[in-house]
């Protein structure tokens, strides 16, 4: 198994300089000047201009440039963001995890919703149920989440309508939770302020459905057509006849078959979850990295973008590293085959 | 009273093209410590009449029957509950693809302990000790390492003696096993037959066997059913069978066997079973009977004395005053059906 | 009787079949005509849709208003129904006067558009990277394969997004930014089908027979790859149309005033609490043009794949 992991983690080498390189060279076609930009309205003098563009690297050959670049990543620099002027990796780690609360709330919500109504629909195949989930599970398909998004504002934050919910930010300005891992949620909880965790809980309520929604389908549809298959298995039939429990036959038996492709399926949503972060995010103000990575573009933060894309791509890869690890663990004919 | 006794029984699917009739008034009786066998190609209804019994049809089927009693126990109107205490227990049912029939992503011991525990219940300790006891009994060697293998880490022929093990588990009173030794290699295959008959004589189990191999049916059955098309057309022991075959089907069966050839060529069933589309009016065997008359391509025949047929054989001669018969130019009639362009050998097929 | 078989045959594998059957366009087309239409949610999708061009196409004639026009005494009118609405106006008119159903019509035009640019362009040039990835192999597939798991690893929308901040918001840019992110899937698909059909009989035949490769490849494997390729086609043209919204929505795509669904949205956001029309339709039709495409793919996934049809 190590050794699987190993060889898949050098196939991965080649994928991340990639990634590198393209950082690299996307922000230095970025139209603009970084040092007009750093400078703002203030004028610069040509010198002082080949001073700040010596300072920041950019009058060294791009080689050059590349080289020291990949060195400071392993070195775990990515430069400082000209915005902040805060080391980019430590922005970064700021915000990370509010992405993560936000982006693991939204595909356990995907799966606690989408797995079971999968299943149920396969079961039930051509009920009025089974037409029903899949009407709505495409119709989530097809949602353009950033309107979804307003309308659940509209729906459930206006004070017009069922005013339940609040329409951005992480937790309520009313309470101060000191930072102690960054997942609010937990930080609330570790805070003494009182209602401060509900406060939180209730900043998550519509981010969460609406960075989920997407996920949701993929899951309920990949459930039902991978549930559907194997319901038409042999040793689904043996089950049977061995008098066992529906509850036993479709929950052990066909699901732990299911789950082999729905765990791919679900790992592989980490792409579509962080593309999704940047929308969702953008619209509830949430703190996340996709806020940064939309600000850092708009204010052309040379190198915030470029070390984001790095550690963004990197996350992605990872995810995929580890739902083919997962995959070989939940599919007993992979994980013999290597050992 | 019969541990299994079933009248009558007809299962019908719904599909595109209208009612689809797989199994037709077909009758069952077997008793304690019996074997009997359902003899037929393939798509003659013989596992569809057997899985009706189990309760494992889809439910686009439709099932009939006079009766269908197991042990006293009514199965036509027994509640799914009351089935399944009896399914997988007193009845179990083996099936054709082991490979295919094990559950991938448990072991072998989980199954099979899943199986007593279900029924029976015990400790861990308990049913591993009788899991051991079962694969030994199979005769699968050093059951105790193989209780944590996964069914693809296995052939084909050791699945089949898993799939047994878990299903006499329970000490099932009757078993059936739907063509248990098609999948396997020939000399798998008699290794498999003889663990069965074992078995069945150690335990006083009942056992169906559904096989299309009149050679199994020989040395294995007491009673044998064979079935065409989802009618039963003869019903008859195992030994008066071979010697005095009394329907046309059963009769071409046995000629089919390579050990009753005569010729140079292996005689065969010229055309095939027919399905849906292809319902022949009169006896279904009709096209493919070598003394089909213009009365059996007209009117379905009665049951004669256990045999679907208008004219049943005595000695390979049809009688009932059949106008074949009746005249010395018989045989000419009766062999021109034959062999002129077998398509499907019925031995070869085995 | 040979008829008959033929059209057993094209029941059982309708891809394989087609080039050996005498006409085999309309068959094929009826074939799957029947297939198709057996799905009932995808003739719906398709009508919808047909409608939503017929919208896009004759938008000038039919809209009662010029999208662009702004009608400064109507400011903020809630749809006709609503108190205080007007006729005149039947969905409403935007914070600056414009009619809301006009610009949705317009906007029909950009959306099918950019779902069009798109397809032809990511299709056309994965298309054409893939098969000859399949092709030729070697150190050339490699590389190909390896950029395309780069694009992928890249968020697609975080990926259109640093592309269309170096190329300059607007829609052209937009739709350029998005076909290349959906680049990997047509790759990864045609070379797999080029790797598979390459090592068929037929190709060896007609390699055989001379022939040379841009004809082995574009006439001899690149039908036998169609299906699962128009599949796909369809799954982008409706992310498309979400993703040039998404950019839209962001102030990277349509640059207003231009009546884009996603733009219309991002102009109409700060009244999203006080004038909920502005916000809700142009979404609706989003979803609804979204959700009749996906319908129709999967209608065409049933007729085309002749492994997804038999379950």
């Amino acid at each position: 198994m190590i050794r699987f992991i190993l060889t898949k983690l050098g196939l991965l080498i080649p994928t991340f300089l990639g990634v590198t390189l393209v950082a690299f060279s996307f922000i230095r076609m970025l139209p603009g000047d970084p040092v007009e930009l750093l400078a703002g309205e203030r004028s610069v003098s040509p010198e002082r201009h080949a001073e700040l563009m010596a300072a920041l690297g950019f009058d060294k050959p791009l080689w050059e440039q590349y080289f020291s670049f990949l060195v400071g990543i392993l070195h775990g620099d990515l430069g400082t963001s000209f915005s902040s002027k805060q080391p980019v990796l430590e922005e970064f780690f700021v915000r990370f995890p509010a992405t993560i609360e936000l982006a693991t709330c939204a595909i356990i919500f995907a799966a606690l919703i989408g797995l079971p109504a999968g299943i149920v629909a396969a079961v039930k195949r051509g009920s009025a149920f089974d037409h029903t989930l899949m009407g709505i599970s495409l119709t989530g398909y097809s949602m353009p989440i950033f309107w979804w998004g307003l309308l659940l504002i509209i729906l459930f934050s206006s004070p017009d309508m069922l005013g339940l919910t609040p329409v951005s930010g992480r937790i309520s300005a009313l309470f101060w939770v000191d930072t102690e891992t960054g997942f609010m949620l937990i930080d609330s909880l570790l805070s003494d302020e009182k209602g401060a965790f509900r406060s939180a809980a209730a900043h998550l309520v519509l981010p969460t459905i609406v960075l989920g929604t997407i996920p949701m389908a993929i899951i309920a549809r990949q459930t039902r057509s991978a549930m559907l298959e194997i319901l038409g298995e042999d040793y689904v039939r043996t089950a049977k006849a061995k008098g066992l429990s529906p509850f036993r036959i479709v929950g052990i038996h066909a699901l732990r078959n299911a789950l082999i492709t729905v765990i791919t399926v679900i790992g592989l949503q980490v792409g579509v979850l962080l593309a999704g972060a940047i929308l969702t995010e953008t619209i509830f103000s949430w703190p996340g990295i996709g806020k940064w990575m939309i600000d850092s573009i708009s204010r052309r933060d040379y190198f915030a973008v470029q070390g984001g894309i790095v550690l963004i791509a990197s996350i992605v890869m990872l995810v995929n590293l580890l739902v083919d690890f997962m995959y070989g663990l939940i599919n007993p004919r992979i994980l013999h085959r290597r050992s | 009273m019969s541990l299994l006794e079933i009248r009558n029984l007809s299962v019908e699917f719904e599909t595109a093209h209208g009612l689809f009739r797989a199994v037709d008034s077909v009758d069952l009786e077997i008793d304690q410590g019996e074997m009997a066998a359902i003899v037929g190609e393939s798509g003659s209804g013989k596992s569809v009449s057997m899985l009706a019994l189990m309760g494992l049809l889809p439910w686009t089927a439709r099932i009939t029957a006079d009766r269908m009693n197991f042990d006293g126990k009514d199965l036509l109107t027994i509640s799914q509950k009351e089935r399944r205490k009896i399914i997988g227990k007193d009845i179990s049912m083996i099936f054709q693809e082991p490979m295919t029939s094990l559950n991938p992503c448990f072991t072998v011991g989980y199954q099979i302990m899943e199986v007593i525990k279900e029924h029976l219940g015990g400790t861990r300790k308990e049913l591993e000790a009788r899991a051991i006891e079962l694969l030994g009994l199979v005769g699968i060697p050093a059951p105790e390492s193989r209780l944590r293998a996964f069914p693809h880490q296995m052939s084909g022929g050791m699945n089949q003696r898993v799939m047994i093990a878990m299903m006499i588990a329970c000490n099932p009173r009757l078993l059936i096993a739907d063509e248990p030794t098609t999948a396997l290699d020939v000399t798998i295959q008699a290794q498999i037959l003889e663990l069965l008959q074992d078995l069945q004589h150690k335990r006083g189990m009942a056992l169906v066997l559904i096989t299309h191999d009149m050679g199994v049916v020989a040395e294995t059955a007491e009673v044998v059913n064979v079935q065409y098309a989802g009618q039963q057309v003869e019903r008859q022991n195992v030994v008066d069978l071979f010697a005095k075959p009394q329907h046309p089907y059963t009769y071409a069966l046995l000629s089919a066997l390579p050990e009753r050839a005569t010729g140079k060529r292996l005689p065969s069933i010229p055309g095939v079973v027919p399905g849906l589309l292809d319902r022949p009016t009169g006896c279904l065997f009709n096209p493919r009977c070598q003394f089909a008359t213009d009365k059996c391509r007209s009117t379905p025949p009665a049951l004669h004395s256990k045999v679907l047929c208008h004219y049943p054989l005595v000695d390979g001669k049809p009688t009932n005053n059949h106008p074949g018969v009746s005249g010395p130019g018989s045989s000419g009639q009766g062999s021109s059906g034959q062999g002129s362009s077998g398509q499907e050998a019925l031995g070869g097929n085995v | 009787m040979s008829q008959v078989q033929n059209t057993l045959d094209q029941n059982e594998t309708p891809q394989t079949e087609a080039p050996k059957t005498i006409s085999p366009f309309r068959q094929q087309m009826r074939e799957f005509w029947f297939y198709f239409s057996e799905n009932k949610g995808a003739v719906a999708g398709l009508f919808f849709f047909l409608f939503v061009v017929l919208v896009a196409v004759f938008a000038d004639i039919i809209a009662p208003h010029s999208p662009i026009e702004q009608y400064r005494d109507f400011i903020l009118i809630p749809p006709a129904w609503q108190e205080g609405g007007n006729v005149e106006f039947l969905l409403g008119t935007d914070p600056v006067g414009r009619d809301l159903l006009s610009r949705l019509m317009h906007g029909a035009r950009f959306s099918l558009y950019a779902g069009c640019i798109v397809i032809v362009i990511s299709l056309s040039i994965g298309v054409m990277l893939g098969l000859s990835a399949g092709f030729f192999r070697g150190m050339y597939e490699t590389i190909v394969m390896r950029v395309m798991d780069v694009i992928l690893s890249i968020p697609s929308l975080l990926m259109a997004l640093v592309l269309v901040a170096i190329l300059g918001p607007g829609l052209r840019n937009a739709m350029i930014a998005i076909s290349i992110t959906y680049l990997p899937h047509y790759v990864r698909l045609a070379r797999a089908s080029a790797v598979a059909e390459s090592a068929r009989d037929y190709v060896t035949a007609s390699r055989v027979a001379g022939a040379g490769t841009w004809r082995l490849m574009c006439i001899t494997i690149l039908p036998n790859c169609m299906a699962p390729l128009i599949v796909q086609a369809s799954l982008s043209f409706s992310t498309a149309i979400l993703d040039t919204a998404a950019l839209g929505f962001l102030g990277m795509g349509a640059q207003p005033p231009a009546s884009e669904w996603g733009t219309m949205l991002a102009e109409a956001r700060e009244f999203i609490l006080s004038a909920w029309w502005v916000v809700t339709f142009p979404g609706v039709a989003i979803l609804l043009t979204v959700l009749s495409i996906n319908l129709m793919g999967d209608g065409l996934r049933d007729a085309l794949d002749p492994k997804m049809k038999r379950s």
